[in-house]
């Protein structure tokens, strides 16, 4: 039979290749990226965020970060909800990645300023002491090229204005790359619907427990220091180093964040280690 | 007698090219895993970690793996067929084509133009120059088979023509883009159905690619090397058809509790269970074969190679379907456990496999014995225990890894912050830098062996046995 017929096998073994090729990639075409999975806050990228994520492929960071929040615990404590098919109706390609050498990204959008971005990006070690990514100063130095974007822009169909093409000139690759990283997942107002409020009064388990200094320490050069300065006398963010608040005011500052200036919520750490880093920032009050 | 003249020119070019791109995918591979641990070592913009590594993974799969699997057509399509390869002047093209995409491949990756989608990075006109090289060779296989002067088509040929097939599907749909410019492009798929595009891609290249071709060449080349037939020529056939219609199903288990729809992923979860039976069909069939002639382990460095191989192939057609379960992915999914299965594949069970098939074809295309059994032997172990520090170091550190992203305190947090756990993977990089440098080590080896046999002045074998 076919074993002594090649024309006859081949297109035997196309019509195998094909059933679950149909079933499996061609019929989810049907819903996926349809009224059925469309969020309305989900909006394209703009001309500048749109370089940045050109700019974002170029380099290959989808070799170290990842762009889904998965539906498990652990996932959504770390990076926030969890990630929906409507936010990425406008990326082409996808880059959800395969690999967390370096965290996820989808939700990164917001959780800190610009200014952490820019330093960040021009020497990952200066914010991260242990980090082992690339530093991209680089990108500073390269500018954008607004009538390519523009046509970018065209060819995805996404809306933009003249003015916007213009107001790319002089902007550098680092602009539109921190421009894009502030947008990813940032369009469903997820922060605001996972906030939570602290019910009946707060009171310090480790009220002058100077025990828990040394801990609080660490989390705080962990977490505060890339920003608040490692003597606390404030970098990107504010000098903190004679701060006057009481402590659970302090308390709620830290796990709510101040979205207003750029502080994202550290809810994450639990209220145990955010108790032991409000002790060492007061222990830090000098009069 | 009359006796087929047979054309190993071609056979040995595409060996030798093979293997050059072999050493840049192995030397790649090494300085990207030391970047890991030493990030002053990426010299931007051309020699960062992010435009490297798909650097390391083209140069390997598609310079070492498609380059020697040209080779091993060639040679194997010419001998189950009884007759010369249907166009020379296609082939030599071919060759030449094959470098000239190889090194534009290398070039533009540097330059950073690609796609980003994982091992189909090659924008749209190196794509071009690859879907030509494919349609020129799949003709010439194709008309060689069915100009054959012999009667049955070998299970080896069977596997061949399906990967030919296979390939051209997956690449032409997944390689659908918009053109912006001459090396940017845009891809016709958005989001979620990018993504599962992607995979049904990404998974079925290890089908079409890493799979149907190196056991087209085991199945090939171990009766060769034994001496004594395949033990079932009808479980084979099992173990291909299985094969060709189930792997087509699992691409969404790399997409496990992303937003790709549930009965996708249900779907690939179930079918990657069931593809351990026909990819069982295959390591038995090799076991079976070996029957009354396991002595052949100690005497014969070529049945080393290819039985460690299918072995490989065995482990790795048990873990894959393991990782493809829901709640074993969640756990291992994104960590360096992940990185340890894929080399597991690529350099145990694919890589041995080749090795042994340009040994056992190196005596015939160049008509000298091979200049010395006891460096094959040396290379056997190198690359052996290479590869197996490389996977066990990285299998070790997925756990920790996926331990330390899951672990929780009692207040109901995450007991480490990414950096914590970023830091406990250094031990485990430095480790696998270091089994990168044994195994390219053991390539070494290889290659020396090979290239004085390619230049031993001892008389060559004569004419008559070469062409046995």
């Amino acid at each position: 039979m076919w074993e002594k017929k090649p024309i006859l096998f081949l297109i035997l073994a196309v019509l195998a290749i094909l059933v679950g090729t149909t079933v499996t990639m061609i019929l989810p075409f049907a819903t996926v990226n349809t009224e059925a999975d469309r969020i309305d806050a989900v909006k394209p990228y703009n001309a500048l965020q749109l370089a940045g994520r050109d700019v974002y492929i170029r380099e290959g960071c989808n070799n170290c970060h990842t762009q889904t929040v998965r539906p498990l615990i652990a996932d959504v404590l770390r990076y926030g909800d969890y990630s929906k098919s409507g936010e990425f109706v406008y990326d082409r390609p996808h880059l959800w990645g395969s690999r967390r050498t370096g965290p996820d990204l989808a939700r990164v959008g917001g959780k800190y300023p610009d200014e952490w971005h820019y330093q960040h990006l021009r020497n990952p070690t200066d914010i991260v002491p242990r980090s082992n990514m690339p530093a991209y100063t680089f990108l500073e130095k390269n500018l954008i090229d607004p009538p390519y974007t523009r046509k970018k822009m065209e060819i995805l169909g996404f809306p933009c204005t003249e003015a916007e093409i213009q107001g790319l000139n002089g902007k550098t690759e680092m602009d539109s790359l921190v421009a894009y990283l502030q947008k990813l997942g940032s369009d469903i107002p997820w922060r605001e619907a996972t906030q939570t409020t602290v019910v009946g009064e707060l009171t310090n388990p480790f009220l002058d427990d100077s025990t828990v200094l040394p801990e609080g320490q660490k989390l705080y050069l962990d977490n505060c220091a890339a920003c608040h300065g490692k003597n606390l006398m404030g970098t990107i963010a504010a000098d903190i180093h004679d701060l006057d608040m009481p402590d659970a005011g302090l308390f709620e500052t830290i796990y709510d964040g101040f979205p207003e200036a750029g502080m994202p919520s550290f809810a994450a750490l639990g209220p145990q280690r955010i108790w032991k880093i409000v002790n060492f920032v007061k222990s830090q009050k000098k009069h | 007698m009359k006796t087929t003249e047979y054309n190993y020119d071609i056979v040995r070019s595409f060996v030798n090219w093979s293997i050059l791109w072999g050493v840049v995918a192995v030397l790649v591979g090494v300085l990207i895993s030391f970047q890991l641990v030493l990030p002053d070592l990426n010299i931007a913009p051309y020699l960062t970690y992010g435009r490297l590594r798909p650097l390391h993974t083209n140069a390997g799969i598609f310079g070492w793996g498609i380059g020697s699997f040209f080779a091993m057509y060639y040679y194997m399509v010419q001998r189950l067929c009884r007759r010369p390869v249907w166009s020379e002047g296609l082939a030599k093209f071919q060759l030449w084509f094959f470098n000239a995409t190889i090194i534009a491949a290398a070039i533009t990756l540097l330059l950073g133009f690609n796609t980003s989608k994982e091992y189909h990075e090659l924008e749209w006109p190196i794509d071009i120059m690859v879907v030509i090289l494919w349609v020129v060779f799949s003709i010439n296989i194709i008309m060689t088979v069915i100009k054959r002067k012999e009667e049955q088509m070998y299970i080896s040929l069977w596997f061949m023509m399906g990967s030919l097939i296979g390939v051209a599907i997956l690449y032409v749909v997944n390689g659908a883009e918009i053109p912006v410019s001459l090396f940017k492009s845009y891809s016709a798929y958005a989001g979620t159905n990018d993504a599962n595009v992607q995979w049904w891609y990404g998974h079925n290249a290890v089908a079409m690619v890493l799979t149907l071709p190196p056991l087209a060449v085991f199945y090939y080349f171990l009766p060769k090397a034994t001496g004594v037939p395949i033990y079932s020529h009808r479980l084979s056939i099992i173990a291909f058809w299985g094969i060709v219609f189930m792997y087509l199903w699992t691409g969404a288990h790399h997409l496990l509790w992303t937003p790709v729809p549930d009965w996708v992923q249900t779907l690939a979860m179930a079918f990657s269970l069931m593809l351990i039976a026909p990819s069982w069909g295959s390591v038995f069939n090799g076991y079976l074969s070996m029957g009354g002639q396991w002595h052949q382990m100690r005497d014969n460095y070529l049945v080393k190679f290819l039985i460690m191989g299918i072995t490989f192939y065995g482990l790795q057609t048990l873990q894959g379907p393991s990782q493809a379960v829901r709640s074993f992915s969640s756990f291992i999914h994104y960590t360096e456990w992940v990185p340890g299965h894929v080399h597991m594949g690529t350099m145990g069970w694919v890589s041995m496999v080749l090795f042994a098939a340009i040994y056992y074809m190196t005596p015939k295309i160049y008509g000298r014995e091979l200049y010395s059994i006891p460096l094959a032997n040396f290379h056997f172990w190198l690359v052996l225990i290479g590869q197996l520090v490389y996977s066990v170091s990285m299998w070790i550190a997925g756990v920790l890894q996926g331990s330390m992203w899951h672990a929780m305190n009692a207040d109901g947090s995450l007991s480490f912050s990414f950096m914590e756990t970023l830091i406990e993977m250094y031990p485990y990089w430095w480790i696998r830098a270091f089994s990168g440098i044994i195994y390219l080590t053991g390539i070494l080896v290889f290659i020396y062996n090979i290239y004085m046999t390619a230049r031993n002045r001892q008389p060559a074998l004569s004419a008559a046995a070469t062409k046995a």
